[in-house]
């Protein structure tokens, strides 16, 4: 009983090593056909086009929600504490340092990883990779190094339209108990605010972009199993890529706070 | 310095040499043995047929062919040259040269019928985007594909996405293809138009050709040799006289259920 228990742990311990190593052999390759001719340019803004574009409105609505949360929680509060003024500080800061960043990461890893997931494990199990290879198309970099640098490049542009969206309707949710114009609800919210807190979140959000790219292209090209392997892959690339979004959040922020004190 | 050599070598070589050379071909999976010594050469403007029952390794055998799968040991020789040793881009180099039609197609399903056989010409031609599409119009057109340009491959019959499959295999004026089973799910006359035409291709362009099927009878029109698995091993490699003449009970055996 316990043996077993220990023997599943070693194989899942041996299993998930294997799996990272992989991995990193596969970020390899990828960085690798990511450089020189040809470029596939035509690709890469198709895939920005789904990657970004159509995540838009879902990242928009998502910064929404947050903002107009955000607002009425922390009203009560901050007016228990006597502190109603700071708000619009409350509001931005959070909505700028974590709520934007982790919320579009989630989001997008749920709609992109899914899609990325799936179609290539489709690709995978109908043999259209291979067909791209005796073609003597390199699929790492067609279908994988696009998709990678396309979440690498949309992820901090979807993030800021979220803590755009986030702003506008916390200040709406806000002026409409205190009445408040924007420009004064901008002002109290960004006047402590340096470079310091608005560009690393941003940029860590091109690392959460790089895990989503990464991870569910990996778990699309490694598929196996017909039309339940896909299903399984579009499945993996999400719970893998949202872990590991929360782990490097985790990490990141602690990495920011000391290289980037506010 | 002396693989160089040897490598150059090999090239000149190439031109007088068969093009396809096959020698003691091993490969298994775990512990499933599919290929188990297959040797297998075939002559320039040869149409070789490859016959075997279900499950024997011919996609398998293929699909080594080109480099999608390693062998567990033995060599392919490709106008002389040995894949096993190449690395990426010259491997690609060979493969352009190839034309392969997939058991199933594998048609990219977020492209149209004509995207999909401009694909290649896009990545490894200097045409025109106009040259490009008359090219692949015309193939189409040639295996009677001229009306479903613009659908996608998930909206046409099984029949007519193989031969969009093998307008894309022919894209690239390749000197060798390679057929998986280039007629089965095809109602008789289409597959003796696919016959025909793989007899017009070795006419017109002294093509080399591997065919997989199952259909015997089908392939008598355009196959100037057999060659018959079992059990990961080549049973008879001859003309189809031959193996009609043959004593082996199981090649017999085999005839007899085909017919
Ligand atoms: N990637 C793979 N992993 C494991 N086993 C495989 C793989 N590819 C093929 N096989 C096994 O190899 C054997 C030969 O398969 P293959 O597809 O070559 O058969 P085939 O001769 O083409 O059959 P059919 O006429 O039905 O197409 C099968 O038993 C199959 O299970
Ligand atoms: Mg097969």
């Amino acid at each position: 009983m316990l043996i077993d228990l220990l023997q599943a742990t070693k194989s899942g311990i041996v299993s998930f090593f294997e799996w990272f190593g992989e991995l990193g052999l596969f970020c390899g390759q990828v960085v690798r056909a990511a450089f020189g001719a040809p470029w596939e340019g035509r690709e890469l803004v198709r895939q920005m086009d789904s990657i970004g574009s159509k995540s838009f409105p879902l990242v928009a609505l998502a910064g929404a929600a947050t903002g107009v949360v955000l607002s009425l929680q922390t009203r009560e509060s901050l007016t228990r504490f006597g502190a109603k003024a700071m708000l619009p500080a409350v509001i931005v800061f959070s909505l700028i340092k974590e709520s934007g960043p982790v919320i579009t990461g989630l989001i997008v890893s749920g709609r992109v990883g899914a899609g990325i997931g799936a179609e290539l494990g489709s690709m995978r199990v109908t043999e259209q990779i291979d067909a791209m290879e005796v073609s003597a198309v390199n699929p790492y970099k067609f279908l994988a190094s696009t998709r990678v640098l396309a979440c690498l490049l949309m992820l901090p542009l979807l993030t800021l339209a979220a803590d755009a969206s986030g702003i506008f309707l916390g200040w709406i949710s806000t002026t409409l108990s205190h009445p408040m114009t924007l420009r004064l609800f901008l002002h109290n919210g960004l006047r402590d605010a340096t470079l310091n807190d608005f560009l690393p979140p941003i940029c860590k959000t091109a690392v959460f972009g790089l895990i989503i790219g990464f991870v569910s292209c990996f778990q699309g090209m490694r598929t196996r199993g017909g039309t339940e392997g896909v299903g399984r892959s579009a499945t993996s690339s999400v719970v893998l890529s949202s872990l590991f979004i929360i782990l490097a959040d985790v990490i990141l922020v602690r990495f920011i706070q000391v290289v980037f004190p506010s | 310095m002396r693989a160089g050599k040897t490598m150059a070598e090999q090239a000149k070589n190439g031109k007088n040499q068969e093009p396809l050379v096959v020698g003691r071909l091993h490969k298994s999976f775990g512990s499933q043995k599919v290929l188990n010594g297959v040797d297998l050469s075939v002559a320039r403007g040869e149409t070789v047929v490859v016959l075997g029952r279900s499950g024997t390794g011919k996609s398998v055998l293929l699909k080594l062919l080109v480099g999608l799968q390693q062998p567990d040991s033995g060599s392919i020789r490709i106008h002389g040259q040995d894949i096993g040793g190449l690395g990426m881009d010259q491997l690609n180099e060979v493969r352009k040269k190839i034309g392969f039609l997939f058991q199933q197609a594998a048609l990219y399903d977020s492209l149209t019928v004509e995207q999909n056989v401009e694909f290649p010409l896009v990545r490894h031609t200097t045409l025109s985007d106009a040259e490009r599409g008359k090219k692949a119009r015309d193939l189409l057109a040639s295996l009677g594909m001229e009306k479903d340009l613009n659908k996608m491959p998930s909206d046409i019959s099984g029949g007519m996405q193989k031969r969009v499959g093998l307008a894309r295999a022919l894209a690239l004026d390749p000197d060798i293809l390679l057929f998986d089973e280039p007629t089965s799910g095809l109602d008789p006359i289409t597959a003796a138009e696919i016959g025909q035409l793989i007899v017009k291709l070795k006419k017109e362009r002294n093509l080399t050709s591997v065919v997989v099927t199952h259909d015997v009878h089908g392939a008598k029109s355009f196959a100037d040799r057999m060659v018959l698995l079992r059990d990961g091993k080549v049973v008879i490699d001859g003309t189809f006289v031959q193996l009609e003449k043959s004593p082996d009970p199981f090649v017999v055996q085999f005839l007899k259920d085909a017919a």
